[in-house]
């Protein structure tokens, strides 16, 4: 039989993601040190397990309302209005989905026509340019430069709007780079955009990892944006609960009924017990959110200076849990730099340009790891770059 | 809560570099700081924290539990102080509840440990009892995790 016919030419034309490839390159090797995982190293916060457990002792485990329990999406209204002082109708205004990744999914499908433009601030999340594609729309990446601290620059906007953009994914506090987009600059592109039917797909998954004094700032508290914006957000970053799989959106009724159409037949509702558990980590997990946003601080400072004493230009980041170091002067490229890292220190890191053409010439290195494990992979790391100089 | 004692109780073997870059701080400032630390007797002493049993299989590690009678004028302390004297003994904690002192003592085999007791410890004036414990299975120690209990089970996954 002969697949490629029978299979969908739009499927085909995807790719697997440069993370993926790589992780499959990189666990072929043995006693590989990685920095290189998108999740946590802590472990869920007890209090969250211990109910979920209790909600399969009760028996909980029928389907929820497609959009989500009603006391979580409460939670997430009063968690919204608390963290970006934003107020959302938890009966219109949120879903509860299958990560941020669904969510991100929805919103694309809910909003794209063929033909649509949507601007995609690169480098970012690899999952935006193949999710707009299979809605038939067209990704145009918009290159943030590490001169411009990764951020989106106003001008940079206004040069890629045309009559057919439909949407921008704002992806702040950026992975791979670490960026933020900090009040002031959020005031610039509110600017530009609140003139315009353009609708923003704000992807803050990593919000509750702004690192300094200044907390995270939505687009959507802006006036004038909360009807033009999609929150997505969720529980896997903040709490440490990937393997939960929950995540949410907020934003005007309108598009989250149609986003809901699409959750409701093709995923039903999200996990119930994961809901559960999330509505108490929303009310009791304060303080586990900034014992875990203090550690990877203090990581965090420690990875950037350890690059910068090897000669690797690093720019601080000041949210997420990655730094992008540029490997520039290596005069290898992103692939080739990963690639001989791994065989010759067997240390794993993900080539820059995973995410985006634009990343070539970085790599991305993730913090989320214990200290003593990131004292040991700089350690190789800096051997591979001495050897590289002699 | 001090970070620096944190980071330290956790791994006393950071540079004070790397203290100081996760701080915020000057290596200087981090040296001065650990300094009056030490001085005040706040930090009292940095130890390595030993996978004992794959040092030497044979190694054993024991908890216990002694009753005591309390001395005039000087309580519990002649005996605790006198206890912490013996090489084989690695803590001595006056306890609340049951019994009166806790004592770890660790031997190069299980002998060694119950001669201890029997022939040091039993005789010694005001001992009433004792009641000894052997450790079978260590999964964490001074707040670290023994290894192969769990390794990072994230795999890498990625979309």
């Amino acid at each position: 039989m002969n697949y490629e016919e029978i299979l969908s030419q739009k499927t085909q034309a995807i790719k697997f993601s440069g993370i993926r490839k790589f992780f499959d390159i990189a666990a072929s090797v043995k006693d590989v040190i990685s920095l290189s995982v998108g999740e946590p190293d802590f472990k869920t916060p007890f209090i969250i397990r211990k109910e979920a457990i209790k909600t399969l002792e009760k028996g909980k485990t029928a389907y929820t309302s497609n959009a989500g329990l009603e006391s979580l999406r409460s939670s997430i209204a009063g968690y919204l209005n608390e963290t970006i002082g934003v107020e959302y109708d938890p009966k219109h205004e949120i879903i509860v989905t299958v990560g941020g990744s669904e969510a991100i999914d929805a919103a694309f499908r809910a909003l794209l026509n063929p033909g649509d433009e949507v601007l995609v601030c690169e480098p970012s999340f690899v999952c935006y340019d193949p999710l707009i594609r299979l809605a038939d729309g067209v990704p145009v990446p918009i290159e943030t430069k590490q001169e411009n601290k990764f951020k989106l620059m106003p001008e940079q906007l206004l040069a890629a709007i045309t009559p057919k953009t439909k949407a921008l994914v704002l992806p702040f506090p950026n992975n791979p780079t670490g960026a933020v987009m900090r009040r002031d600059e959020l005031a610039d592109i509110a600017a530009i955009l609140r003139e315009r039917d353009i609708i923003v797909i704000s992807d803050e998954i990593y919000s509750e990892l702004t690192y300094g004094d200044e907390k995270h700032v939505s687009i959507s508290e802006f006036e004038g944006m909360k009807e033009r914006t999609i929150v997505i957000n969720g529980f896997s970053k903040a709490f440490a609960m990937t393997g939960w799989r929950l995540g949410f959106a907020a934003g005007p009724a309108p598009i989250i009924t149609q986003m809901l159409k699409i959750h409701q037949y093709g995923i039903m509702s999200a996990p119930t017990v994961s809901q559960y558990a999330a509505v108490t980590a929303l009310r009791e997990c304060r303080a586990d959110i900034d014992y875990m946003v203090g550690e990877y601080d203090m990581r965090r400072k420690l990875i950037v200076n350890g690059f910068n004493e090897m000669g690797l230009e690093c720019f601080e980041p000041e949210g997420a849990f990655y730094v992008f170091p540029c490997i520039k002067s290596t005069g290898l490229s992103s692939q080739d730099f990963c690639l001989r890292l791994i065989e010759e220190k067997k240390v794993a890191v993900v080539p820059g340009d995973a995410f985006g053409e634009c990343g070539e010439g970085y790599i991305r290195v993730s913090y989320a790891y214990s200290i003593n494990h990131i004292i040991s992979a700089l350690k190789r790391i800096r051997e591979f770059i001495n050897e590289l100089d002699g | 809560m001090n970070k620096l004692v944190e980071l330290l109780r956790k791994n006393a073997r950071l540079t004070n570099n790397e203290l100081a870059v996760m701080l915020g701080k000057t290596p200087e400032e981090i040296e001065k700081e650990i300094a009056e630390l030490e001085n005040e007797g706040l930090i009292i002493g940095y130890s390595a924290v030993i996978n004992e049993e794959e040092v030497d299989r044979n190694s054993v590690t024991a908890f216990i539990e002694i009753k005591v009678s309390p001395q005039a004028e000087h309580g519990y302390d002649d005996i605790a102080t006198m206890l912490a004297q013996y090489k084989e003994v690695d803590s001595v904690y006056l306890m609340s509840g049951s019994f009166d002192l806790s004592v770890t003592i660790r031997g190069t085999n299980l002998r060694e440990v119950a001669l201890f007791v029997s022939d040091k410890l039993a005789p010694i004036d005001g001992v009433l009892s004792t009641t000894t414990h052997f450790i079978l299975r260590r999964f964490k120690e001074k707040g670290i995790e023994f290894p192969l209990i769990e390794d990072d089970e994230r795999g890498m996954v990625g979309p």
